[in-house]
């Protein structure tokens, strides 16, 4: 792969000049529709409640945390907080832990109905949250699974699911299966070679899929919203509480939740990025 | 150490047969070749040795035991793969020493066995290194050193040194051999290419669409091959054949030449030397007296390869390669006259493609 994108002719180097700036151009806008709307809500929650409430706008940031501490003091905010972190962790270990052993069955064996299976993970994605949530709702109740951090985390976790899976079945596809043969015929059974060898090799890229599970709960609203009453989420609780307050708040609410994302993706992008078979490495 | 017995060996994937039924019995320490073009099913047979896949039917015995049942681990083998498959996370002392953990060594004998494989294969300096700072041919030598350090009663080898280059090839070549014949396991080692089978081999199976054509040691598989097929794939350049008709009583017209042949009543089969077997006269026109029953040979094009000289000749109109002095003075177009060796005469029938005995 490294080759192919070593010689190979991306849109930059083989058009002429026009669709080089026109491919520039897109780059830039692609940029700037992301980073502008970050920036402004850095810029406001880091501004006292009367910078925010004027115009025109400061360019830099007062540095001032008063909204910042005064939403954290929120009654409630602290609650929220905590019931993501662990929503976000139980999706986090039931996503990995059913979706590794997926990718590595999808990378290493040969079964009927392979390459349906791997649409049919894709296919899951498809289904919008709205059109599920309801019965969703509806069965819980039945079940006595509404309003619970494990509930939520088990929709949570079907959303983060199909990517664990793809995640780690290009993960485990990057190892020559000789390493494992080489492991087996030195004495290892199936499980030792896992441990010994293929899981020292896999465990970053796994930790990466992980977060980017904890980042899919962690995002989630709408299930959130419609699943608990009591054990609210940030972003549901945002949602539900944020809606009349003064807009200093809002900035600092909607801060606190875009920059651990936005964190831990940016961490995790290398991986992210050999998912789609995008080498950088 | 160890006899090898290959019982009645089948594969098939879906209705593609990679293994036709193979028979074939390995002695202790013997260093068997599979030999063969890709595709052929070596390096099939020797997963199905390693336990790497599993054969439709038929049986694996290594010495006493029954194996094609048992996982890849209770076969008592070791394998060294084409890619060499080094463990990149692990230095090149815990790679060697990875099969004596495994089997739970103490770390007296792992660091003994270590420095002792470590040492044969010259990679002494090395062991602290990950295989990321190592070049291929290093890794190669890790590779075999961590096959070797289990002492395994047969050694696996697929393809080992074709990731390497010409010249390296070479002298791991000659290394191997050494260190294989001191080391007294049973080896099979798998290879496409037929200098490296020839010259390490005791014995070399040379394979052809899932079956052993014709199992024997370098100079038999060269001078009396078992089938076309094997004239025609060992030797560089490959076997010469001409079509040979019938003219009774065990003699045969060759490009218009009478031979005394098999005794068979087929209408036609083929006869088969090779290009250095051939004694030549002589030019047509120079006035040199051709012995009687000489055969001609029209020179198409000459190869200079410094040993020799190699000429690419029609013979009946049929291609027919001669081997001749480097000092030789002989032109395109120009007609050679030669006979064969008699004793290096084979002869083929073209139906069953194997060898006709002419006794």
């Amino acid at each position: 792969m490294s080759e192919a994108h070593r010689f190979g002719s991306g849109p930059v180097q083989a058009a002429g000049p026009w669709s080089r700036y026109l491919f520039t151009g897109a780059v830039v806008v692609l940029c700037l529709w992301v980073l502008v709307p970050i920036y402004l809500l850095l810029v406001n929650t880091l501004s006292s409640p009367e910078a925010v409430a004027t115009y025109p706008k400061r360019a830099l940031p007062e540095f001032d945390t008063q909204s910042l501490a005064f939403f954290m003091n929120y009654a409630g905010v602290g609650q929220a907080l905590w019931n993501s972190i662990k929503v976000a962790t139980v999706t986090m270990i039931l996503s990995i832990g059913a979706g590794a052993p997926a990718g590595y069955a999808l990378s290493r064996f040969d079964f009927r109905g392979k390459d349906t299976f791997r649409v049919l993970v894709l296919m899951t994605r498809a289904f919008p949250l709205p059109l599920l949530a309801l019965p969703l709702a509806v069965l819980y109740i039945r079940i006595g699974l509404d309003d619970s951090i494990l509930g939520l985390a088990l929709v949570h976790t079907t959303l983060a699911l199909p990517f664990a899976v793809l995640i780690t079945f290009s993960l485990f596809s990057g190892i020559p299966i000789e390493l494992e043969e080489a492991a087996w015929t030195l004495g290892c059974n199936r499980f030792q070679a896992f441990i010994k060898v293929i899981l020292p090799l896999v465990l970053p890229g796994i930790a990466a899929s992980a977060i980017f599970a904890f980042v899919i709960s962690w995002n989630e609203v709408f299930a959130a919203a419609v699943l608990t009453i009591e054990h609210r989420t940030l972003p549901a609780f945002l949602l539900q509480g944020l809606a009349e307050s003064p807009l200093h708040l809002k900035f600092a609410g909607g801060a606190v939740l875009v920059l651990p994302a936005l964190l831990f993706i940016f961490l995790v992008r290398k991986y992210l990025f050999s998912m789609w078979g995008i080498a950088n490495r | 150490m160890a006899i090898i017995q290959i019982k009645g060996v089948a594969k098939q994937y879906g209705k593609v047969h990679a293994l036709h039924s193979i028979d074939m019995t390995i002695a202790d320490q013997e260093f068997m070749v599979l030999l063969g073009a890709s595709g052929c099913g070596k390096t099939t047979l020797l997963r199905i040795v390693a336990g790497l896949e599993t054969a439709t039917t038929g049986e694996v015995w290594i010495g006493e035991k029954r194996v094609d049942k048992l996982a890849p681990k209770d076969r008592g083998i070791a394998m060294v793969f084409q890619n060499y498959a080094v463990f990149p996370h692990l230095t090149v002392y815990e790679n060697i020493a990875f099969g004596l953990r495994m089997a739970k060594m103490e770390q007296k004998e792992v660091d003994r066995r270590v420095e002792r494989t470590a040492t044969l294969m010259h990679i002494e300096g090395l062991l602290k290194r990950y295989s990321g700072q190592l070049s291929g041919g290093q890794r190669q030598r890790v590779a075999v050193a961590r096959a070797l350090a289990t002492e395994p009663q047969v050694l696996l080898m697929d393809e080992p040194l074709s990731n390497l280059d010409a010249l390296l090839r070479m002298e791991m070549r000659a290394e191997l051999k050494t260190v294989l014949a001191e080391s007294n396991t049973t080896t099979i080692y798998v290879t496409h290419d037929q200098v490296e089978a020839m010259s390490m081999a005791d014995r070399i199976a040379i394979m052809n669409g899932g079956k052993i054509v014709q199992a024997s040691s370098a100079v038999e598989v060269y001078r009396n091959p078992a089938a076309h097929f094997v004239g025609s794939f060992i030797g560089n350049p490959p076997m010469n054949f001409l079509t040979a008709d019938n003219s009774g009583d065990g003699f045969w017209q060759v490009a218009g030449v009478r031979v005394k042949g098999p005794d068979t009543s087929q209408k036609s089969i083929q006869f088969a030397i090779r290009p250095e077997d051939i004694v030549v006269h002589g030019k047509s026109g120079d006035g040199s007296t051709a012995s009687e029953g000489a055969f001609t040979a029209g020179v198409r094009i000459l190869e200079p390869l410094g040993s020799h000289l190699l000429a690419s000749c029609k013979v009946d109109d049929q291609l027919f390669r001669v081997v001749l002095n480097s000092d030789a003075e002989v032109q395109p177009g120009d007609t050679l006259q030669w006979s064969p060796q008699a004793d290096r005469v084979r002869w083929f029938d073209p139906e069953t493609e194997l060898a006709l005995s002419t006794v």
